[in-house]
This record gives structure tokens, sequence and C-alpha cells, in this order.
């Protein structure tokens, strides 16, 4: 499996990066090194293994249902590049 | 499915002849719980922004999820009133995706292993037949925030308020075949999660939104091509939109094109739907089990506690007044509907030490409450007449105190004023007139004023009977047993 | 009489609690070290104002005779751990001018624990790096220099290589580090101090950035293996705002430090013999099996066959990871914004500009690895194949109690070298990463110097929450290797 140009474009687009088309045949070139390596797990038979879920063994703990958080708008908006009043801003989304 | 049974079904006549709707619903119940389902954050409605948002919430670095208890509880009572099957393992996972009020750039939910499986909802259908709609899954997952688009002109304000609030997402099987059964349908699972209060249902809040998704084909033909309209958010746009797309769906097939399956937005204002082209790329969620969380295991001691302790379900009632009450289909589904509103009833069926008629507590409760909450535009829980006083009320019909006409009159003042049935009777002279001889003075007053009228009686026109009735309560102003009056009256004329 | 600077963590606790030494002339060396060092790039942010202000008031404690575990003992955070009101960055402009409003819960056990910070280290951007070369803030630099080759600059590996240099050149008394697939390990063992990576669990992931949730780890990095202990004991412990912490007890560290591995089965895996491993790196580990043998340990030889795979699975779960946790990197509630001309673009704009090539790679690659059509085939297959790395592990400690390998294929390395290809940086990582997989502790302890006279470490591998068993057998190592070799520059300090 290789990758193009136009794949890493759209993964790109996928994972909002802006990738300047100059710096994208290196990245094409970079990622398929990247997926020709990790393809050498195609050699490995894993027939009737399950995939590991959790190296602990742990079940999911579980809290009790009270408000404990929240009530501090100015400690979650404080480092906000745009904000108005205690609401995030940004540019206008059009549905 | 019981549809082929079914008297008529609906069916859209297009140029080519009938065609079937095939509807599919994906409901999002808001969890009833006092914080969200990953963090320590309230969630009660209308607050000031950002104000019911902690570190977790606002996708700060570093922060993880914690699960609510109660939120796992309150999924595994709607599973288990919905007849489903509760997976003891079930898994979180991350729905990739960028949006505005999805501050994590994903959401948790649930995929390949939900925490409830396959389950049923019974509607009954308006010609008596019962029809089963298939749960295809229910999974927790959380809820977005919000995005304000029309306070400022080049900006979108976003409040996380929202953000992690628990929502089980309800999938049914494609069994729905018509808007009103879709309709039914909503109704039934609003009644369900409203009793087993895991869901306020309060579709207009919010609390409650549906995904509908819309096909149609021919009659005995394989599925057609769905649409998938979001967030429509009032069982009367969930009605609109399916016919507006099933019509919009046969209009492009019989021209002979065919449909794209695409998510699409009901316009309420045009009562139409469209495509949601704004969302250019399509979309690739990248699920993957949540490494911030482990698996969801249940213990099935924990789950038994949780159906012992269900309350009794609407079906299960609704049979039950059929049986213990005798009361009809009809009576028995709209007492039922709210578990609030089928207490009141029984309040009132199980006071006055179960003397009182369960079919005329019915009639009462449904005709003359419902018709003047519905009037005043009042919640049952605000009826200025309690079950008691109703409970009273019926007493004094069913000891003679009252007539029934006289009753409604009663019932009007006690819904005026709050003031109980046998207060009014007195205060206002209501009380019925049973006495022989007082009854009797007024039976012979009015026939001798109309002593033509007796003779044509006489001769034969029997029809006459109820003028003299009607003439014998008027002159009572109402009051007077009617019974001993239609007694005494047809001895006299007989006389 | 030593100086002030010959003090390791625990003898400089000693010191305090004996107030031979105040903490704050302790911390205003360290600081003036800092300065000193300046050349190491070790620190993105010191915070001299705030570490004065904490060891006064750990001297006003100590003075009451009421000092904690760490009481007064200035160290180095990480800068991928987030602390209330200090900049924090994960080495990375996405997080421009982001300053917590919460501390992390490592941290804030530091703090209770009376520990004084002096800043946050550099790292590789995200901690995705294995020579710190990554960072946003320019190359943190490693305090030996090759004896032949004084001239050039050295990595002191990655990710925690600001954390490591400091330790290494007496810019901090220990630090803080955090292992994803090797990254406190194998810095620790590229400047020669000591380096812990827990069983995963053992510390709290509350309010550190997050690069690969099923494999981030934090640990500490000191000059000793009882310094290892002294600090993990502070840093760990059951927290239940992080829904993988460990419920088990942490068991006291310091108990069986010095029970020696008489008697101990020594697990010596096969696999771990890789080709073109230089020879000064077999000979090191040969020689650490023969410290062991001698202090009366079994030497057992061991399978763990699927280690070749263990690096391809890293490189598909942790890019995979990551590419979820840092889509919240968006510009909309904190750090860097580049606006655009709408909502999509200001994400793309902001992502593109904010992450480095190193994250925007991973991120490209986790992204593809989890799309429609490749899941199975990458991230499904890579942890299957996990669950066999695990299954290695737990067979093999089914017949020994501790694993001894080399940490890492190779000696420091200049700094820019193995830019050229992402997978020879990779190549670092190749006997760290399968433990970090299979979630075990691990530790890195300096066994001696290579051919250029740079540190080597080996490393000890333990059972799930064995750290007292790893710690014990680093323990043995770090008293036969004896090594005491300084960088150059620490000469007459």
């Amino acid at each position: 499996m290789s990758l193009d140009k136009a794949t890493v474009a759209s993964i790109a687009a996928l994972a909002r990066l802006r990738v300047p088309e100059e710096r994208l045949e290196p990245m094409v070139a970079d990622l398929n090194t990247i997926l020709g390596f990790v393809e050498q797990l195609d050699e490995v038979d894993t027939t009737g293994v399950e995939p590991l879920a959790s190296v602990t063994g742990h079940a999911l703990p579980q809290r009790d249902d009270a408000v404990t958080d929240g009530g501090y708008p100015e400690r979650v908006t404080a480092n906000a590049p745009d904000r108005v009043n205690d609401f995030y801003a940004v540019p206008k989304v059009v549905e | 499915m019981a549809e082929q049974d079914r008297a008529a079904p609906y069916r859209i006549e297009g140029e080519t002849g009938a065609w079937e709707v095939v509807i599919g619903l994906e409901v999002h119940a808001q969890v009833i719980s006092k914080s969200k389902l990953f963090s320590g954050a309230a969630t009660t409605f209308g607050a000031e922004p950002n104000t019911q948002v902690s570190l977790v919430d606002a996708a700060m670095p570093g922060m993880l999820p914690v699960i609510n208890r109660e939120c796992v509880d309150q999924a595994v009572r709607t599973g288990l009133a919905l007849e489903a099957k509760v997976n003891e393992v079930s898994v979180f996972d991350r729905k990739n995706y960028f949006y505005a009020d999805l501050p994590q750039g994903y959401q948790i939910s649930q995929y390949q292993q939900p925490i409830v499986g396959e389950g049923v909802v019974h509607l009954d259908l308006p010609d008596g037949s019962v029809k089963e709609v298939g749960i295809e899954r229910l999974h927790l997952e959380q809820d977005a925030g919000k995005s304000l688009h029309d306070q400022h002109p080049t900006k979108s304000y976003i409040d996380l308020n929202r953000s992690g609030v628990a929502l089980m997402e309800i999938v049914s099987k494609p069994d729905l075949r018509s808007p009103e059964e879709t309709a039914a349908y909503i109704k039934k699972l609003r009644s369900i999660l409203r009793y087993i209060g895991t869901c306020d249902g309060n579709m207009q809040e919010g609390s409650m939104r549906c995904d509908v998704n819309v096909s149609v084909r021919k009659p005995g033909d394989g599925y057609g091509t769905r649409c998938e309209i979001k967030n429509v958010n009032s069982i009367r746009f969930v009605q609109q939109a399916i016919e507006y797309e099933a019509r919009r769906q046969i209009e492009i097939l019989e021209a002979g094109g065919s449909i794209d399956q695409e998510t699409r937005l009901f316009d309420a204002n045009r009562g139409e739907t469209r495509s949601m082209r704004s969302k250019e790329e399509a979309h690739d969620y990248r699920y993957f089990p949540d490494p911030d969380l482990l698996p969801l295991k249940l213990d099935p001691a924990r789950i038994a506690e949780l159906k012992a302790a269900l309350p009794e379900l609407p079906d299960v009632k609704k049979a039950r007044f059929m049986r213990d009450y005798g009361l009809s289909l009809y009576d028995a589904s709209s007492l039922i509907e709210e578990r609030a509103t089928a207490d009141w009833y029984e309040a009132v069926v199980t006071g006055g030490g179960g003397k009182r008629d369960p079919k005329i507590a019915a009639n009462w409760t449904i005709s003359e409450l419902f018709g003047a909450l519905n009037k005043a535009g009042l919640d049952l829980a605000d009826s200025p007449v309690s079950a008691e006083a109703l409970g009273g009320l019926i007493d004094l019909i069913g000891d003679g105190t009252i007539s029934g006409r006289i009753a409604k009159d009663v019932f009007a003042e006690m819904f005026a004023t709050g003031k109980d049935a046998a207060a009014i009777v007195e205060e206002k002279g209501l009380r019925q007139v049973s006495d022989t001889g007082e009854i009797e003075a007024i039976v012979d007053a009015v026939l001798a004023e109309n002593q033509d009228k007796v003779a044509e009686y006489r001769s034969g026109k029997d029809k006459l009977f109820g003028f003299f009735v009607g003439q014998t309560m008027k002159r009572s102003g109402g009051k007077a047993n009617p019974g001993m009056v239609n007694d005494l009256l047809k001895a006299k004329l007989a006389g | 009489m030593p100086g002030l600077f010959d003090l390791d963590l625990v003898a400089a606790r000693d010191a305090l609690r004996a107030r031979e030494i105040t903490s704050t002339e302790l911390t205003a060396a360290y600081l003036a070290r800092i300065e000193a060092t300046a050349g190491l790039n070790a620190y993105i942010t010191v915070t001299a104002d705030r570490a004065m202000a904490m060891a006064a008031a750990s001297d006003a404690r100590l003075a009451k005779g009421e000092g904690a575990a760490l009481e007064g003992l200035p160290v180095a955070i990480k800068d991928l751990f987030c602390t209330e009101g200090v900049l924090t960055t994960a080495a990375s402009r996405i997080l421009d001018g982001f300053k917590p409003t919460y501390e992390s819960t490592v941290t804030a056990n530091l703090w209770r624990a009376g520990a004084v910070m002096l800043g946050k280290t550099n790292m590789d951007e995200f901690a995705m790096g294995s020579s710190s070369g990554t960072s946003y803030y320019g190359p943190a630099v490693n305090p030996w220099r090759g004896a032949q080759d004084a001239g050039t600059p050295l990595v002191p590996g990655g990710s925690s290589g600001g954390s490591a240099a400091a330790v290494a050149g007496w810019a901090a008394l220990a630090a803080t580090g955090t292992d994803t697939g090797g990254s406190i390990r194998q810095p620790a063992s590229f400047t020669g101090i000591v380096g812990l990576k827990p069983s995963y669990g053992r510390c709290s992931r509350w309010g550190i950035v997050a690069f690969a949730s099923s494999l981030d780890q934090a640990g500490p990095m000191t000059r000793t293996v009882r310094d290892a202990a002294v600090m993990l004991s502070a840093m760990a412990g059951h927290d239940p705002k992080d829904s993988t912490s460990a419920a088990e007890a942490l068991p006291d560290l310091e108990a069986s430090l010095e029970a020696g591995v008489k008697g101990l089965r020594i697990g010596v895996p096969a696999e771990y013999r890789v080709d073109g491993m230089p020879s000064e790196i077999e000979e090191i580990w040969a020689r650490g099996i023969a410290w062991l043998r001698d202090a009366g340990a079994e030497i057992v030889d061991i399978s763990l066959p699927h280690t070749r795979y263990a690096l391809p699975t890293y490189y598909i779960v942790a890019p995979a990871e990551a590419s979820s946790n840092l889509a919240r990197y968006d510009g909309v509630r904190y750090g860097l914004r580049v606006e655009g001309e709408n909502l999509s673009a200001m994400y793309a704009n902001t992502r593109g500009a904010g992450f480095g090539a190193e994250v925007q790679r991973r991120v490209l690659i986790g992204t593809y690895v989890l799309s429609a059509g490749y899941y199975d085939a990458y991230y499904r297959k890579a942890q299957r194949v996990r669950a066999l790395i695990r299954r290695d592990f737990d067979e093999a400690f089914g017949r020994v109690d501790a694993i001894l390998a080399p940490t890492a294929p190779s000696d420091a390395f200049a700094v820019g070298a193995n830019e050229d290809d992402p997978v020879k940086m990779y190549l670092n990582d190749v006997f760290t990463v399968p433990a970090s997989l299979a979630g075990l502790p691990g530790m890195s302890v300096p066994a001696g110097l290579s051919a250029r006279g740079l540190p080597l470490g080996l490393q000890v591998l333990g059972r799930m929450f064995d750290e007292p068993m790893v710690l014990r057998v680093g323990r043995a190592i770090e008293k036969a290797a004896a090594f005491t070799a300084r960088p150059a520059m620490l000469e007459g300090v």
C-alpha cells in the first residue's frame, strides 16, 4: 500500500492540517516510509487473538452522580484567543 | 410485523402507482442526571453561557473522562423497559470529527459494542391492532455544545453548557410505515422514558431529538435508498418531514432518477427538507475505542436490581386498567400515556373506600378534567381540582346527592375556585331533590299547565314524554332526582 | 566537605532535615546552575520567583520540623505537565501562551510533598521524538560530549531530553519525565542518569498533555535508583480523575531496595540481540548479566518472540491515539489561532502552523490508519499484535522475576542526526517500546561508557505493578556498575 499525493491531501483535509503544496511531496515520501515499516505486521498471524483493550485488565471505574465541577466560566475561557463575554468566538458558521 | 393485517396501509399515490414509505428513527434522548456523562458539571437547561462547563467539558489539555454511574443505570433501565438485551460488557469509542461545538474534536460514543442491544416497542394502532417496532440498539454518548449564529455579523458564539451531557441514542429498525405510526412510536417511546424517569422527553428544549431515516418502495420490493433527516424537534415536524421527503423521493424515482444517500435538514418554515451541502467532505469518523476509558462491565446482579426497581410500565398498566377497571382500550390508553395521569386516576378510583365506579372516574378524568385543563392550558400537576376532590364529586353523584347534570356545573365551579364539591353543593343549594312530595307537587303543576299536551300524550303521542321531563327538571332548577321524575310522570300520565 | 551539587536527592533531603543546608540556598544554587547551563536549552520556562517563594515556605516548614517527603527539594518538570498559571507548551507552537488554570495531579502531588519547582523542561514536541530536537523552542542539548569530538553537541535523547539534560547537567536535583515508547528511559541512558517508567496506571495522567493515552506514563528522572524510588513515591498514587489510574496500593519502594538479587531469576531475551547492534551495546549488556550473576542471580534465557513487531505496532497505535488526542488543538479555546476565511480554514491554518513536521507526520499516519477501510488492517491488527507482545511478557514472567536488556541501541548521537528518515529515528526506541506496549515498569540505570566516552544504560523490566523488583535489580546494577563518570562540563562545579 502506497499513498499518493491526492490521498495525503485528503487525509490532511480530514485531519484539518494545512499542508502547503511544496511540503506535500516530501510528506508523501515520509508517510510511505513509515507505512512500509509498519506493514511488517502483515507477517504476524493474529488469528483468534483479541485486540488488547487494556494493559491493567481493570474494569471502568464509575463515579457518583453529583455536581462537583463547573461554575467557573472565566477559568474555561481564560486562554481563548477570541472570547466575547463568556462565549468562545469563532468565524461565523453557516449551516 | 403485523402491518399486512392492517385494514388500510398508508400509501402515497404516485403516477406509477402506490408507494410504501419505510421509516426508521434515531432518537437522541438526554439522560436525566445531575451531572454530565464524563464530568461533574451540572446539566440544568438554560444556564448562563459556559457556567456548567468543567475543564473536562472544555477539553483542556490533559483532561480525562470519568463515567457517571447514574447515566449507566439510566441506560440500563431504558434498555430493560424496551425489553432489550443489556450487554454486560460494552465499549466507549471516539467518533472523530471537527466542529465548533465539539471541543475534544471527537465525541465519546459507543459504536461496535453498545450498552443495550435489540428490543421492542409496542404500538396500539387506531384499528385496534398492535404493532411491534424493533429497537436495533441503544448506546450512551456525549451531547455537543451549542453554536449561536445570530449574535454577531461575522462570528459564531460557542456555549459548552450542553457539551458532555449524557445522551441515549435509541435506534429503531426500519419498521415504521407512515407518519402517524412514527408519531405514535415517538409518543410511546417518550411515555416509556418518562415513566422510568430516564429522559424528560421535552422536544422543545431539545432533550429529545429525532433523526428520521426515510425511504420509499413499491409494496413488496426491497428497501430503497434512504435519506437521513437530522434533528427534527417536534412530532408534527417529524410527520411533515416524512411526508415531504417521501413525496420528494417518489418524484425523483418516477422521473427516472435515483436517490442519493445523504443527510438532509428539515426547514420548518418552508415545511421541506434540503440537503446539508455545507458539510462538504464525506464523513470518516475514524471510530476507535477511547483509550482514556476501559471496557464498561456490568454486574448481572446490578442489572437484576435495576430491573426489580422499575415501575409498572405503560403496556402493563394499560392491560391492568382494562382488566381490573373494565376500561376501553381508548380510555386506558389515554390514562396511561403519562405516569402522573395514571397515578392521578388511580388515586380517584382507589379513594373513597373503593366504592367509586372506575368507568365513571375514567369518564370524568378524561372528558371533564382533561377538557378543562386543555382549555385552561394547564398541566395535570397544576390542576385546581385534586384527585381527592374529583373523587368527592363522584361520590356525590353515586349517593344521589346531585345528578350528573348538576355535577357538571359543580365541576366547573370546582375548577374555577378550587373548592370541593360538597361545599359548592351546600353553598349553592344544589342538593338533588328526592322528596316524593316535593317532586309530585312540581309534576302536578307541570301537568296542570299543559293540559293540552297531556291530552295529546294520552291519545298516543308518546314522544311528548321528554317534554314533560324537561319541564319538570326546569321547574326544579335541575335538582329533581331524574329517576323519580320519570317514575312519577309515567304513573300520572298513565292515570 | 562535599559541595551542594554533590548531594543527590536523598542526600539533599537528609541535609535539609538535619538543617545543614536550607532550601533557599539549594534552590538559589540550582537557579544559578540553570543560568550557567543555558546552552543546554534544557528549560523552556524557568520559574525562579516561584521557586524561591516555594523554597522559603519549605524552609519555614522544615524549621518547624514539618517537612514532607520532598520538602525543599528543587525539581524540574517536563513541559508536558500542566502547571497552574505557568506557561505549558508541550514544546509546541500550538500551545503558544497557554497558561493552565489547573495543576496536573502528579505535580500537585510533588508540591504537596514539599518539592520546589525550578521550571518547565524542553522536550520533543508533544513528546514525539527521541532526540528532543522537534521542540518549537529549539533542541535540548546533552551535557555530555564525545571524548574525541568535544565540539559536536549531542542530543540528550527524547522526548524527556530537557529533564535528562537538567538532571545530568546539575541544573535540577531531579525531574519528571513521561514515557510513551521510551521517552524517560532512552534519554536517561543518553545522559547517564536513572529513568523509571512505572507500570501503566501508577501515575495519574490527569493534567498531562496527552500523546498516546494507552501508553503515556509519568516517571522520575534522577541521579540514583534510590532517588527514583523516593521521587516516584511522591508522584504516584491512585487518582479518581483518571479512569485508567491503578487502584493497587503503591508499596514501600525503598523497603527492598538493598535486598540484592541473590536467588532472583533474571531473564535475558534472545530477541533483543538485533541485527546491526553496536558491539559495545552487547558488551555492556553482557557486563550487566555478569554483575547480576556474580551477585547471586540465576540468569535465564528467555524468548519474547514478537519483539521485532513492537516498533511497527507502536507506530500504528501511538499515532492513531495521537491523531485523536491532538484534535482539540483547534484555535478555539486556547493556544495559537491562525485566522481563515471560515471555521474549517481557521482550523487547518492553525494546525498547519501550530504543529511541527514530526507531529504532522504522526497526525496524518494516525488519521490514515483509523480511516474507513484501513482500521482493521492497521489499528485492530496492531492491537492484536500488542496482545501477543503482552502475552510474551506474561509467559516470560512466569519463569523470571525481572528482565535485563539494553536501554537503547546506541549512545547519544549528534544534534540534527537521524532527521533525514523518520524510521531511523524511531529505531532508537526498539528496546523500550515493547514494555510500553505491555504496560510494564522499566528502568534505565547508567552502566558504563561507550568507546566515545558517552553513557550507556541498562534496562530492567518487571511484572505489572512490581516496581519494587525493578528498583531492587536496578540498585544491584547501580552498585556493581559504580558509575561515577560525569560530563566534562561539571568539572569544577
